[in-house]
């Protein structure tokens, strides 16, 4: 049966070549349905798609396409194919669908920007390369698509590029991006070294017999993908790129550096399972410094005044949690959380985009406060997604966090220790953004008097897919619920294929389903006690700042230390600037001025002036005399035949 | 497979007899109407009709004429390259001939002739239809390098090329009658059979007549160092006579020399150290000459004597992996030279102009999208990913290596990287030359933006998906003879 998966990327691309060969010549209407068709579209064909796969019986969905040979060179081949199966479509739904939605929204928030037609035709191009990243059947398609989304993640930061901060960010995000698909890449290189392919069925299929469990090789390698994975999805060592992406148009921020792109790392971790279960080293590193980055956002987002930092910090952190999802190998339940963090995040950061479009560009939370009167749409929805991400019962990501601190306690790979770090930042979580909820739309508003006239709702091409966006925060966990809940985890069960070496591999979910082990009494127990926990929190955000806002400010008088700690984000710019960026300028320098200056440029000059020595030597030969022509071919023959009759 | 060798059928050359009769109605035609633009379109009908009936012959190989035609892949091959090039000229040429108050129907009558002329020499094994076919391409095209007969360096060129290109066809037709006198038989597939018979019975004669129809052929292709005579034709010649030059004979001569040297000749294994001296010798001096041409047409002159150059490493190399990539190298050659061909005419149509590189400046502020195909072509030429200069030195390349060639590798990389020097100078001036005084706009054509999107889309697609294109040049080796 014929799918035709290629019309879901194949469709974005188009909106892409449409909206960009004509840039400029369309109208501002024509601009925007193009680009918002082929991603719906795009959209509507995965869904359709989708729906194909469920028909499929359980065992055999999987959906591959191959559209030509790519790269044919000897022993070397890579086909333009692509793969549909439980794992790539949620992705392809979760990408495809928020970012239709965010498209609209687009439309609202963009709609007085000079550049426009530049904007979508960036979108579509990011959409593009996102969907053939996760559609992709061998890493190095993938590879393709992650340098895409990297390529459009820059361009999109930078669309304000004649803001200085705006260009520098860019810049940023693409160097600390590079050092990543360095690893990346060189891991990519270890698998085809030792594999001799990069397709995923191959790959997955052979390591059992090519790497040793827990060897040298598998380590290195698995490690270095998830170098790349730290970069693109801004963990530690490499987060430092994404509070500054936020210098972006904010339904960027939502799209690319909350739901979508800010996944792949954890995407590529999830997909590449059946590796990370061959290295416990690396699973214990990755859930080391997931958990880790978690906590470490979440802290320095409780000092941020800026409403988008918080949002970034707060994405880091969550992302830490998917990280920590697949340390404890309960890659599942990191998709899992991906997919509810995608509908309550893009929600946050599009509500923020909706507050700060009424405050007329103002981004401190010190001068906001009181907006749940004048933006009462924004005010609900956001509401619902804070809800969500704090882990409120009934709430999608309740289910999704829930899940993974339960996986973290109990899994083979877990350990209380882990589960008391995340809980303790799940409980930072609800702080911070109660916090966040109520200086922006509590209280008194904090504006000034000709901000607070001009005070608005948003149109309705703004708050529709805001609403959309809470519907789909609420119920985007109930495929998930899980079995102590009366559930029968519905999601874990249709990605299980893809975790159970459907491919070929070892079955990794096995070493998480032995959580059963541990009595339905223990997890109940803890997530009821977390649930208390996450209450106290919001119920602390509201005492210190909508009650009694005054101790919040000696609180923070009397901890200036932590507090400057936290609101310089550890300092952590900084020291990378002293120890790693300086070095370089100066390194870099040295290089120019002596080396390049003195030494390349005086061979290269060298060798010019003995080529061009050579040149005036044999120029007079060209004479231009015909007799001379001849008697060159002449001679040619001669040798030639001399030369055989010699010999 | 079979072969139907003696059968008189017309069906079999109908492409070539579709595309003269068009030639020939052109030619009687525009003796008495006066609309050019009627004869340019009769022409490219004809061709294009060409084209579709040579398709229709891609995988069905069939001879006849007693064994004189031949049809198989490789032919058809070079039939699509040979039509397409004439087709882009076609297109190409049309306002630069009005600009310069040169446009003759009989443009297209020998266009179409020298078409004909190759898809000939491709399409036989036997070495007379080869040397008509060479000798039917090459006389229309010593007429077109003169068709400016008010320009002296037109009038020159064309004279040098008749003069120096009669004198490299006696090479040719020496070579054929020694090699005739060594075997009684002018059929490359009964020389080739019985070659190590003939090899013991008259070595001397068979070699050297194989050493002179290399000769014949590598004037054709302008390996150094029968190479002396481009310089000065492609500079006088009209600017996308030059064009149709530096593919279609070149293109020709390959499919000739691929025919004879590794197929029909590949019991001579001393050929290879041949092919080696004159790939090294035509890398470098085409790269080097080049460096320092200010005319533009000059430079791609030479640049395209480094192109034989890299297709003469694959046929060292030899064997069937590196013909192919030969081939697809031909390909991939014809897309990005005739579109920096396309530019260069583009450019030269303007009044006054003599194809400076100076005259480029400022093209990027006036003419942005043309000045980026501009760059496009000039980093295919240059080899640069994702375009098909790229793929195609790669496939050469790693087929050389493959056959143990690696110093021969070494060599055209390093030359390969001096070309870089010389492609990206015309881009510099492009982008950020200042003109002396203001950049004069070009005028553009349907015609033109059709040649530029048909060279642009197929440089990029060879580049970014060279999958299929590869697959379609190895169909084009079975069965050659």
């Amino acid at each position: 049966m014929n799918h035709s998966l290629y019309l879901i990327i194949l469709l974005p691309l188009l909106g892409f070549l449409l909206n960009g060969l004509l840039l400029g010549r369309l109208k501002k209407g024509f601009v925007s349905f193009i680009a918002c068709a082929s991603v719906g579209l795009s959209f509507v064909w995965g869904v359709k798609v989708f729906f194909e796969l469920l028909a499929m019986p359980e065992g055999a969905r999987a959906i591959q396409e191959t559209l030509f040979t790519w790269i044919p060179a000897g022993q070397f081949q890579v086909d333009f194919s692509l793969l549909f199966d439980p794992l790539s479509s949620v992705m392809v739904l979760v990408v495809a669908g928020v970012s239709f939605i965010i498209h609209i929204y687009s439309i609202g928030y963009m709609h007085d920007d000079p550049g426009f037609g530049r904007y979508f035709t960036y979108l579509n191009l990011f959409v593009f390369a996102m969907l053939t990243l996760v559609l992709a059947d061998n890493y190095l398609l993938m590879f393709v698509g992650w340098e895409g989304v990297g390529l459009c993640s820059y361009l999109l930061i930078g669309f304000w590029f004649e803001k200085k901060s705006a260009s520098d960010a860019g810049k940023k995000a693409f160097i600390v991006n590079r050092i990543g698909d360095f690893g990346f890449l060189i891991g990519l290189f270890i698998i085809f070294w030792q594999v001799g392919s990069l397709n995923y069925a191959d790959v997955f299929a052979r390591a059992p017999e090519v790497f040793a469990v827990g060897g040298g090789v598998i380590t290195a390698a698995t490690l270095l993908l998830f170098l790349g994975a730290t970069g693109k999805s801004a963990q530690i060592p490499l987060f430092v790129w994404l509070p500054d992406a936020m210098e972006g148009p904010t339904p960027v921020s939502a799209l690319i550096h909350a739901a979508t792109m800010v996944t792949a790392g954890v995407y590529m971790i999830a997909r590449s399972n059946v590796l990370f279960m061959m290295a416990p080293t690396t699973l214990a590193v990755v859930a080391i410094v997931g958990l880790a980055t978690a906590l470490m956002a979440a802290t320095i987002a409780l000092a941020q005044n800026d409403i988008k930092r918080v949002l970034a910090y707060s994405t880091i952190s969550q992302l830490g949690y998917m990280f920590a999802a697949c340390g404890v190998a309960a890659f599942a339940a990191g998709i899992f959380h991906l997919m509810t963090h995608a509908f309550f995040k893009a929600l946050l950061f599009l509500g923020s985009g909706s507050v700060i479009h009424a405050m007329a560009g103002q981004q401190d939370m010190r001068y906001m406060g009181g907006l749940k009167k004048q933006q009462p749409a924004t005010f609900v929805t956001f509401f619902i997604a804070t809800l969500a991400i704090a882990g409120i019962p009934g709430f999608s990501g309740f289910f999704s966090k829930d899940e993974i601190l339960w996986k973290s306690f109990s899994s083979d790979f877990g350990s209380p220790i882990l589960w008391a770090v995340g809980l303790f930042t799940a409980i930072l979580t609800a702080f911070y953004m109660f916090r966040l909820v109520y200086l922006t739309f509590y209280g008194e508003g904090r504006m000034d008097n000709h901000t607070k006239a001009h005070l608005h709702e948003s149109p309705k091409v703004m708050t529709v897919p805001l609403m959309v966006l809470a519907v789909l925060s609420v119920i985007g966990g109930y495929v998930g619920i899980p079995h102590v809940l009366g559930g029968s985890n519905r999601f874990e069960q249709f990605l299980h294929p893809v975790m159970t070496g459907l491919h070929g591999g070892a079955d990794t979910s096995e070493h998480v389903l032995t959580s059963a082990g541990h009595s339905a009494g223990t997890e109940l127990t803890l997530m009821i006690g977390s649930v208390v926990l996450i209450l106290i929190a919001i119920y602390m955000a509201y005492y210190l700042y909508l009650k009694n806002i005054d101790l919040a400010g000696r609180i923070r008088n009397n901890l200036s230390g932590v507090h400057a700690l936290l609101h310089g984000k550890y300092f952590v710019d900084e020291i990378y600037g002293a120890l790693i960026i300086r070095p370089l300028i100066n390194g870099s320098l040295f290089l120019w001025k002596i080396i390049d200056v003195f030494v390349i440029d005086g061979i290269a000059n060298g060798l010019a002036s003995i080529v061009g020595d050579i040149s005036t030597g044999v120029r007079p030969v060209q004479t231009g005399t015909m007799r001379t022509y001849a008697t060159m071919i002449l001679a040619g023959a001669v040798v030639l035949i001399g030369y055989f009759i010699i010999r | 497979m079979d072969i139907r060798s003696a059968a008189i059928d017309l069906g079999l050359i109908s492409p070539e007899i579709i595309i003269l009769a068009s030639a020939m109605v052109v030619l009687l035609l525009g003796t008495v109407l006066k609309s050019r633009g009627l004869m340019a379109f009769l022409s490219l009908l004809g061709l294009v009709v060409g084209l579709v009936l040579v398709l229709q012959q891609w995988s069905q190989p069939q001879s006849g004429y007693y064994g004189m035609v031949l049809k198989d892949n490789f032919s058809v091959f070079f039939s699509v390259v040979f039509i397409m090039t004439a087709i882009i000229t076609l297109l190409m040429a049309r306002d630069y001939l009005i600009a310069k108050h040169i446009d003759r129907h009989e443009f297209y009558t020998l266009l179409m002739f020298s078409t004909v002329g190759m898809m000939l020499m491709a399409g036989s094994t036997d070495l007379v239809v080869i040397f008509l076919g060479l000798e039917i391409m090459s006389v229309p095209l010593y007429v077109m390098a003169g068709m400016n007969k008010i320009d002296p360096k037109s009038n020159e060129s064309g004279i040098k090329y008749f003069m120096i290109g009669a004198f490299a066809s006696s090479f040719l037709v020496f070579g054929i009658a020694l090699l005739y006198g060594a075997s009684g038989t002018t059929d490359l597939r009964r020389i080739m059979a019985d070659f190590s018979f003939l090899k013991m019975q008259s070595e001397l004669l068979l070699y050297s007549g194989a050493l002179l129809v290399m000769t014949g052929f590598a004037f054709k292709v302008a390996a150094v160092p029968f190479h002396m005579w481009v310089p000065d034709v492609y500079e006088g010649a009209p600017t996308p006579v030059t064009g149709f030059f530096s593919v279609g004979p070149k293109a020709a001569g390959f499919a000739a020399l691929l025919r004879i040297c590794v197929y029909g000749f590949s019991g001579m294994a001393e050929l290879t150290a041949v092919f080696w001296l004159l790939a090294v010798l035509t890398m470098v001096v085409g790269n080097v000459l080049a460096i320092f041409q200010n005319n533009i047409k000059r430079m791609l002159a030479y640049s395209s004597i480094a192109h034989a150059g890299y297709i003469l490493v694959a046929l060292t190399a030899g064997g069937e992996g590196a013909v192919s990539s030969a081939v697809y190298y031909l390909l991939a050659y014809m897309f990005f030279n005739l579109g920096g061909f396309t530019i260069v005419t583009i450019i030269d149509s303007r009044t006054g102009s003599n194809s400076q590189i100076d005259e480029i400046k400022g093209l990027a502020g006036r003419h942005p999208y043309l000045a980026s195909l501009l760059a496009l072509f000039m980093f295919a030429l240059a080899g640069f990913p994702p375009t098909a200069g790229f793929m195609g030195k790669f496939y050469i390349f790693s087929e050389a290596v493959r056959n143990g060639f690696v110093w021969l590798t070494v060599i055209a990389v390093m030359n390969s990287l001096v070309s870089v020097f010389y492609y990206l100078r015309v881009v510099v001036a492009a982008f950020f030359g200042k003109p002396d005084q203001e950049f004069s706009p070009v005028s553009f054509s349907p015609a033109l933006f059709i040649a530029l999107l048909v060279t642009a889309v197929g440089t990029l697609a060879l580049g970014c998906f060279p999958g299929y294109w590869l697959e379609l040049s190895q169909m084009s080796m079975f069965p050659i003879i």
